[in-house]
């Protein structure tokens, strides 16, 4: 079996003493594609939040290969996170594709892509330009290089957001719901491009409720469900799932 | 008083004007930034004090505020008040009462900047300074831009309130040859100074307002 690049340990979120993740345990490999799926408000996003430090946890731990970002402390009460700088260095792990894309509407898509790795990775210039240039064409996106955000399509911006998450070469690319703010012909090409970057065995985990691409694409799929993972397994052990939940879930979402 | 002299006497006030007008900008443009900073500042106690601050500034007459900060060295500290504070004490006064005003403008803005941009910024791995003055600060200036405009032509019409301690600016000169001559003339004449001040200030922020209309 392939390295194991996060994993999650006891995870536990609450929100002014609303328990929203309660004891997760989760394990991504390289070049593996997981999926999580599951009812509205379920906690899906907010364990991608704090998988991604922009939340921090409860309790648990949070393992990026190997080492620690999070771990509890000594009586094993609080978790201790590791310093702001060093936190600063798993920032390479990860990227995160946001629901409605976030690119930062002043810059163009070229510069959207660049600016991470000339300031963050003092990336050289005219490399992280030449990089960003052959990610916008295997995303389709070409011609877009000098566009604005405002002047594309939902489904081009989010293939944008993809690239600039892909610039930085991240371990493991986290989608927070990549199509639902797309129309259907959009979302098509969004999934197209998660579908070749499955092949190119690209870490990924994918929060969605698009079940049969999430059942297509996926090596393995989590179930959760009111901020407890009620299942893990294969796609097909998942949707042939004997547990009412998960067959009602699933039937409703499934055309 | 020929026209000339009338003239060229007006014109020397308007440099002072400029310079009010300038000056006031250059200092309460960054202080309002700062002054925003600890408005929103987590520490309470920084931001009770800021908040009292532009309470003030906002809640009483700005030529109250140059009095004050005229005569304030004189009668708090007995110092001797030479002919050179006064033009400092309008720069002074101006400035930290604009401040006031930018921080206001300035904290609508970043508030109004959604958390979504804040937290693609720090996926990525920019630092907090980095989010701030890449991300964050330039689409502030675009959404800010109409209200500051708004203050903006606004100063140039207050920096008549430094006659108040006598700085020769262009107000103070005109009232002064309007009483010497008893003639309106000269008052007139600033007028339509102000106004032509006003409109190219209007055509230069919409220059600005343009240089940002590149993206939505
Ligand atoms: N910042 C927050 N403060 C308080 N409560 C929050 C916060 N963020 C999320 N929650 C709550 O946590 C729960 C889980 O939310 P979360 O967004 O993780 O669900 P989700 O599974 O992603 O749902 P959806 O499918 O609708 O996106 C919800 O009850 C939500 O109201
Ligand atoms: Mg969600």
């Amino acid at each position: 079996m392939s390295e194991i690049l996060l994993e999650c340990k006891h995870i536990k979120k609450e929100f002014d003493n609303l328990t929203v993740l309660e004891d997760i345990n989760l394990e991504v490999r390289r070049g593996e594609v997981l999926s999580i799926i599951g009812p509205s408000g379920s906690g899906k996003s907010t364990l991608l939040r704090c998988c991604t430090l922009l939340e921090k946890v409860d309790r648990g731990e949070i393992i990026y290969l190997g080492r620690h970002v999070c771990r509890m402390n000594e009586s094993g009460e609080k978790p201790e996170y590791v310093s702001k700088d060093q936190l600063r260095g798993f920032h390479d792990c990860f990227g995160l594709v946001f629901q409605n894309f976030q690119l930062f509407p002043h810059y163009s898509v070229l510069r959207n892509i660049t600016e991470a790795p000339i300031h963050v990775k003092h990336m050289p210039r005219a490399q992280a330009q030449e990089k960003a240039r052959e990610l916008l064409s295997m995303l389709g996106l070409a011609d877009k290089a000098d566009a604005y955000p405002y002047q594309l399509s939902g489904g081009q911006q989010q293939r944008v957001s993809i690239a600039r998450a892909l610039a930085l070469n991240p371990q493991i690319l986290f989608f927070d719901e990549p199509t639902s703010a797309l129309d259907p012909e959009l979302t098509v090409e969004v999934l197209k491009v998660i579908r070749a970057l499955a092949a190119q065995h690209m870490t990924m985990v994918i929060v969605t409720h698009e079940m049969s691409f999430a059942r297509e694409v996926s090596d393995k799929i989590v179930f959760m469900e009111n901020g407890q993972v009620q299942a893990f397994g294969s796609p097909d052990e998942i949707f042939s799932s004997d547990q009412e939940r998960i067959r009602e879930f699933i039937g409703k979402l499934s055309d | 008083m020929n026209w000339s002299t009338m003239l060229l006497l007006l014109s020397e006030g308007l440099l002072t004007t400029i310079a009010v007008f300038v000056l006031t900008l250059l200092f309460s443009l960054p202080l309002g930034l700062l002054v925003s900073f600890g408005r929103m500042s987590k520490n309470k106690i920084v931001q009770t004090l800021v908040k009292v601050y532009i309470s003030i500034m906002r809640g009483t007459p700005l030529m109250l505020q140059l009095i004050v900060v005229y005569f304030a060295p004189f009668y708090v500290f007995h110092l001797k008040i030479s002919a050179s504070y006064r033009f400092v004490a309008v720069i002074i006064a101006f400035a930290i009462n604009y401040a006031a005003y930018f921080a206001e403008i300035y904290r609508g803005g970043i508030e109004s900047m959604p958390q979504g941009q804040y937290e693609a910024a720090k996926v990525l791995g920019f630092t907090r300074a980095q989010t701030f003055f890449k991300i964050i600060l330039p689409q502030v200036i675009k959404r800010i831009l109409p209200s500051v405009t708004n203050e903006v032509i606004t100063l140039v019409k207050d920096t008549s309130l430094a006659f108040v301690i006598a700085v020769a600016e262009m107000f103070t000169v005109a009232k002064q040859i309007a009483a010497a001559e008893t003639s309106v003339m000269p008052l007139m004449i600033a007028g339509v100074y102000y106004y032509i001040f006003n409109l190219l200030v209007a055509i230069a922020m919409e220059k600005i307002e343009a240089h940002y209309s590149y993206y939505k």
